[in-house]
């Protein structure tokens, strides 16, 4: 069985999705949480449409139900985890009752998917953006994580949360430490050994032991002058972060801006210095998937022009500071480098996944690779923590003036910004423009036609696309994507932030439609 | 868990239960020839190309929908199932522009019918997929000339209203492999059988073009066919078997890390498939996956290091923009300390670029201000 929420799977992650429908074809259960009817629907057992930013409330009545109907497995959470009386606590005060009016779900539907989720083990849970993108997105993650360790699904196959990563390399950018707290592994920057063990292995000294800035931390230091220098390697970030009209002001107060890329874009607009990179056919390396698989990457034609491999860009910035790097090539930086200092990847080499790839943790070179996490309910920090969470709404949300929740995504010919499937034959073809997802009854309301071109308003900005009246989208919502320039959702999005992860809230924010 | 034993060819295997004659073959290198059987899918027999000959049994079955019997003895190659097999691939030649060398001894009207196809295809090459079709293959392998039956004109004109898959019904033996990829592998339910008897035809929704349907151009259906009866469009004609290179790789969208051949030739990638049986994709791609390659080769791709001059770039060679650049950042450190610089590594990228790139961060410029785009 399947719960599938906040993810658009078939668009997003269509070839994870086919396992899915094969699945259900041979009997599986699918329970879809989407505001949206999208494709997966036409499979589920049961979709519930709730209105967009409720999960926690939806969550937390579930589980209210599974406790009160003595539904959970007592025996994992007994012998598994810790915090659950905190939990009953807190989702004692979330009958689905209570709940309905918040999420949009009636009360029987919420005691019937409790039931439903009960009956069946092990229960897979899949999210995507449709979680993260919250301010309460940390919340709605630990929601999940409650859920299926109330219902005992997890360090089980075919169990667990599993996260589907929007990226290709996401979770390898995360294994890798680009991120501001870790190095490679996810080894602390503020543990003094770590830092020494790093300062050994790069034969450097000195390195910092404060965690460093969050995008978003890092946006606001270009403007206020703390972030002088700013190096962007292969992001458009002049498109991709939310409210394009204060991104562009913080790209334009940077100082000295370096950008890597394969081609112009928006952000290079702002660019004192353009580098530019090998593509991902033109190097040889690895990516890791969302199953944290490590597959290889390999070169299938050369860079055009003198456009070099990113790895060998830093190295030559490395060596004018007086670095001299050893690794000169994908395979010895990670067989010499990556796979020596974290120790989930140390039996990791490229010699070993020159066919399939190898999921971590794998510590050493006999060892098989792991395929699901926490097997037999022994999760990284002992016992599982339960971390209640209460519902709290999105940042801003739909009033007089601004009627309308809008909630974006990505659509399945393109890729965010276009900047590879743009220039793709074909695909343009097949999706040539962005367009505002509206429900019937709103088009009908405002006499809009499908295909008429409107004026979508929020706060921050207003774009004109044109109407696809579907009904994919509940009344009240405008849903549209970020892949085009022009009528780009994040002209409207809102710069409101999770407090704990600073992901932004691109899955609500307030507009109005009109007609042109 | 075994179920008994058959014999196969006079060799004795056991077999598991619900395990078919060509299951328990291919589990002991025996290779029964398929043409309409596709791995992953509920077995049709439809081409009666697997058919062997099982004693006892009135007529040849198809090896790929029997189940195995305790006791059975099976010939996979006998002279009455070779000779089944040759008639069948007579029949299957006849019926369409299968226009390579198999079948030119015989014919007298040789040289109209190429000349049929070629208008057809428009253009002079044989086959898009002369040397990578599997109908070319067993008629080669049966040594089957074709031209024993008269052909019959295909019914239906070629489809190229798509941007991306070129469907020429002229090549078409009505197998089911794509209706079966498309249906209950990929699941998208965009196509099927329509028509019947000699009308019989795949048909998008009601026999519309697929650009038009449900069709989501996964491509499954392409990966599927076993003739040149449905082809990328971007490779049609280019693609070629003997020019051609296969590279393994892992595709640069989602994070499902769907492994890929990238088929090469002259340095320029051509055309992309799924590995099957790789791990985690099973051989499947999507859209973007099977058709999203060609970006590397724009034409806008950036070549040369830029320095900015006023409103506008400069070109620049490495050793200028990377001096350029150390400068400036040593420049900064000095004047207002290491975490004055901030950097947004790539997603996109291959582990190693964002392992160094941290590395730089953190080992050189001595701060932890790095990120990349998880957030988003």
């Amino acid at each position: 069985m399947f719960l599938v929420i906040g993810s658009n799977m078939t668009e997003a992650h269509p070839v994870a999705a086919t396992f899915v429908k094969n699945a259900v074809l041979n009997g599986a259960r699918l329970v879809v949480v989407d505001p949206r009817r999208h494709r997966l629907v036409d499979f589920a057992d049961m979709h519930l449409p709730l209105k967009v930013g409720s999960d926690i409330a939806l969550l937390n009545a579930i589980m209210h139900v599974l406790i009160e109907e003595n539904l959970y497995d007592k025996a994992f959470v007994a012998e598994h985890t810790t915090g659950f009386d905190q939990l009953k606590e807190t989702v004692q005060a979330c009958p689905p009752e209570k709940a309905a009016p918040v999420c949009g779900i009636d009360a029987t539907t919420i005691r019937k998917v409790a039931r439903l989720l009960a009956s069946v083990k092990p229960v897979m849970v899949c999210y995507t953006l449709g979680i993260t993108e919250h301010t309460c997105g940390k919340n709605n993650v630990m929601s999940v994580a409650n859920l299926q360790m109330l219902l005992g699904n997890m360090g089980v196959e075919m169990g667990g949360v599993n996260p589907l990563r929007g990226q290709n390399n996401v979770q390898g950018a995360c294994d890798m430490g680009a991120l501001p707290n870790v190095y490679p592994g996810y080894q602390p920057v503020t543990d003094a050994k770590a830092c020494e063990k790093f300062e050994t292995a790069w034969q450097t000294t000195g390195m910092s032991q404060e965690v460093g800035l969050m995008i978003p931390q890092m946006m606001d230091g270009l403007v206020d002058g703390k972030v002088r220098g700013f190096y962007i390697f292969g992001e458009n970030l002049a498109n991709t972060e939310p409210d394009i009209h204060k991104v562009e002001h913080e790209l334009a107060s940077a100082e000295f801006l370096v950008v890597q890329d394969i081609f112009l874009n928006e952000t290079t607009r702002f660019a004192d210095v353009v580098l530019p990179a090998a593509a991902w056919s033109e190097n040889d390396g690895t990516f890791t998937n969302s199953e944290r698989r490590v597959s290889r990457v390999r070169t299938a034609s050369p860079a055009p022009g003198v456009a070099m491999p990113n790895w060998w860009i830093f190295r030559e910035i490395a060596r004018r500071f007086g670095h001299a790097w050893p690794s000169n090539s994908g395979r010895e930086i990670w067989d010499n480098e990556i796979s020596m200092l974290a120790p989930s990847l140390g039996g990791i080499k490229y010699h070993r996944i020159e066919g399939d790839g190898l999921q971590w943790p794998c510590p050493t070179v006999e060892h098989p690779g792991t395929a699901y996490l926490h097997r037999g309910g022994q999760f990284t920090c002992g016992l599982g923590r339960f971390t209640p969470a209460e519902w709290t709404p999105p940042a801003e949300v739909p009033d007089e003036n601004y009627p309308l929740v809008l909630s974006t995504g990505r659509r399945l010919y393109h890729y965010h910004t276009r900047t590879q499937t743009g220039r793709c034959e074909g695909l343009n073809d097949l999706l040539g423009e962005e367009t505002a997802d509206i429900s019937f009854v709103d088009a009908d309301r405002l006499g809009i036609e499908n295909g008429e071109r409107i004026r979508v308003k929020s706060r921050r900005g207003e774009v004109a696309v044109r109407a696809n009246v579907t009904p994919e989208v509940p009344q009240g919502m405008v849903w549209m994507a970020f892949h085009f320039r022009e009528g780009n959702a994040n002209w409207l999005t809102n710069a409101a932030f999770d407090p704990f992860t600073l992901t932004a809230e691109y899955k609500a924010c307030a507009v109005r439609i009109e007609k042109m | 868990m075994a179920q008994g034993s058959i014999s196969i060819n006079g060799n004795r295997f056991p077999f598991e239960p619900e395990q078919t004659i060509l299951q328990i073959a291919e589990n002991n290198q025996i290779r029964i020839p398929t043409l309409c059987y596709l791995k992953g899918a509920s077995p049709t027999g439809a081409c009666r190309i697997c058919v062997v000959e099982v004693e006892g049994a009135r007529s040849l079955l198809a090896a790929c929908s029997t189940p195995a019997v305790d006791g059975m003895v099976v010939h996979t190659e006998s002279p009455r199932v070779v000779a089944s097999r040759r008639e069948t691939l007579e029949l299957l030649l006849a019926s369409g522009n299968h226009n390579c060398a198999i079948g030119s001894t015989r014919e007298k009207d040789w040289t109209a019918f190429q000349m049929q196809a070629a208008a057809s295809d428009n253009g002079e090459d044989l086959c898009p997929a002369w040397g990578d079709c599997r109908l070319q293959d067993l008629a080669y392998h049966y040594q089957v000339e074709g031209g024993k039956y008269p052909r019959t004109t295909p019914p239906y004109p070629m489809e190229t209203v798509n941007p991306l898959i070129v469907r020429d019904f002229s090549r078409c033996i009505l197998c089911g492999r794509c209706v079966q990829a498309c249906n209950e592998i990929q699941v998208n339910r965009a196509i099927d059988f329509g028509y019947r008897g000699v009308a019989a035809k795949v048909v998008a929704g009601t026999d519309v073009p697929l650009k038009d349907s449900q069709c989501v151009f996964c491509g499954e259906c392409i990966q599927a066919c076993p003739t040149g009866a449905l082809v990328e469009k971007k490779a049609r004609f280019v693609w070629r078997p003997w020019k051609n290179r296969k590279i393994r790789t892992t595709c640069p969208y989602c994070g499902v890390g769907c492994q890929q051949w990238l088929h090469v030739q002259d340095d320029r990638i051509v055309k992309v498939t799924g590995v099957e049986d790789g791990a985690p994709n099973q051989g499947r791609l999507c859209v973007k996956g099977r058709f999203g390659y060609d970006f590397i080769y724009s034409d806008e791709r950036l070549k040369t290091p830029l320095i900015r001059e006023g409103d506008d770039f400069r070109e620049a060679s490495w050793d200028e923009a990377l001096d350029l650049v150390a400068d400036r950042f040593k420049a900064i450190i000095k004047e207002s300390g290491s975490d004055a610089l901030a950097g947004v590594s790539c997603a996109r990228s291959i582990n190693e670029d964002s392992y160094q790139m941290q590395k730089l961060f953190r080992g050189v410029f001595k701060t932890n201000n790095i990120d990349h785009c998880a957030r988003t």
